[in-house]
């Protein structure tokens, strides 16, 4: 018995080297949604111009998976996921709106003009209170919401291809059965 | 060389910018104190160490306007923690709230602390009544009684 304490030291060392490597490798701005599992909240946004159509919570599609992605023209992530969301947009089952936040509508369609719009809607949150409602705290954020209207996943920061393939995929995949 | 020193001088005169000069404070003296209690409460999450109140990002000006109109319309300040909170979580919660999943955060260190007290307060009993030393067994001081009569000298 006495013997155990001579391995206490190194065990304690293993213990902490094992929480601060966990808490060295998380990442702390992402900060994980208190809205996932709870319906979708309600919000009711105007179309982003003429060209779109008008984005409110009951536009969720009755089956399969709606993604919400919120979006800016000046926001440089965004830019880097445009092409990964417009190929989830193809998929089976799968519905994509955009919120356009705190984007006049002629910087958004300028920038939807250049990249290809895959929105089957987009809200304008012009002033970003819908933005709060949905606990948005930048952009790029992207809602997964089912078909009940309950948020199941929202992704921060860009979207990756490996984050399709980890994550996104077997979710819609798991949505759409 | 005078020149660099005039620099310096200046450059340690210079004051911050008055972050927040775009913020309206509420006309009531006390709902804007309470609105600027809650807001100093809250966790700006783009900036994570900072305080909306304290913070300049866009989203926490955004806030310190929800907070305001929110008090301003007769909210109690538990309503204002609670739909901060429905939406992004305890996090934003600067002190964080006593629940199940907060419990090693308040109580570790209280533990760790106890732990630390217990050790300590064994190793100095231990120190403070040091063991007698055993005297001889009666087979020990036989033998010892034959090694000396055994003497050669």
């Amino acid at each position: 018995m006495p013997r155990l304490i001579y391995i206490a030291p190194a065990a304690i060392f293993v213990v902490m080297a094992a929480l601060l490597g966990w808490g060295l490798t998380s990442d702390p701005s992402e900060v994980p949604s208190a809205l996932t599992g709870k319906p979708l909240p309600a919000f009711d946004l105007p179309a982003l111009d003429g060209a779109a159509q008008s984005l409110a919570a009951s536009d969720v599609a009755p089956a399969g998976v709606t993604v919400i992605n919120v979006f800016a023209s000046w926001c440089v992530p965004c830019r880097a996921e445009h092409a990964i969301l417009t190929e989830v947009a193809r998929w089976e089952g799968v519905t994509l709106y955009g919120i356009a936040y705190k984007n006049t509508p002629e910087d958004a369609r300028a920038w939807l003009d250049e990249l290809g719009d895959p929105y089957e809607r987009i809200g304008a949150d012009l002033d970003g209170r819908i933005g709060i409602e949905l606990g948005v705290y930048g952009v790029p954020e992207t809602f997964f919401v089912s078909a009940d209207g309950n948020i199941r996943y929202k992704h921060i920061g860009p979207i990756m291809e490996h984050h399709v393939e980890e994550r996104i995929r077997p979710l819609v995949e798991a949505l759409t059965q | 060389m005078i020149r660099l020193l005039f620099t310096f001088v200046f450059l340690s005169l210079a004051m911050p910018a008055f972050a927040f000069e775009n913020d309206a404070p509420l006309s009531d003296p006390e709902l804007e104190a309470r609105a600027v209690a809650l807001a100093k409460e809250l966790r700006c999450l783009v900036c994570q160490n900072q305080s909306i109140m304290e913070s300049d990002a866009d989203l926490a000006k955004d806030l310190r306007l929800v907070v305001r109109e929110q008090v301003a319309a007769g909210a109690s300040d538990d309503d204002v923690r609670e739909y901060v909170v429905a939406r992004y979580g305890d996090f934003v919660l600067l002190r964080p709230p006593f629940k199940p999943k907060t419990w090693v955060l308040w109580l570790g260190p209280l533990v760790i602390a106890g732990i630390g007290v217990w050790g300590l307060v064994r190793s100095l009993r231990r120190r403070a009544a040091p063991a007698a030393p055993a005297g001889l067994s009666d087979d020990e001081r036989a033998r010892v009684q034959r090694l000396l009569d055994d003497d050669p000298r």
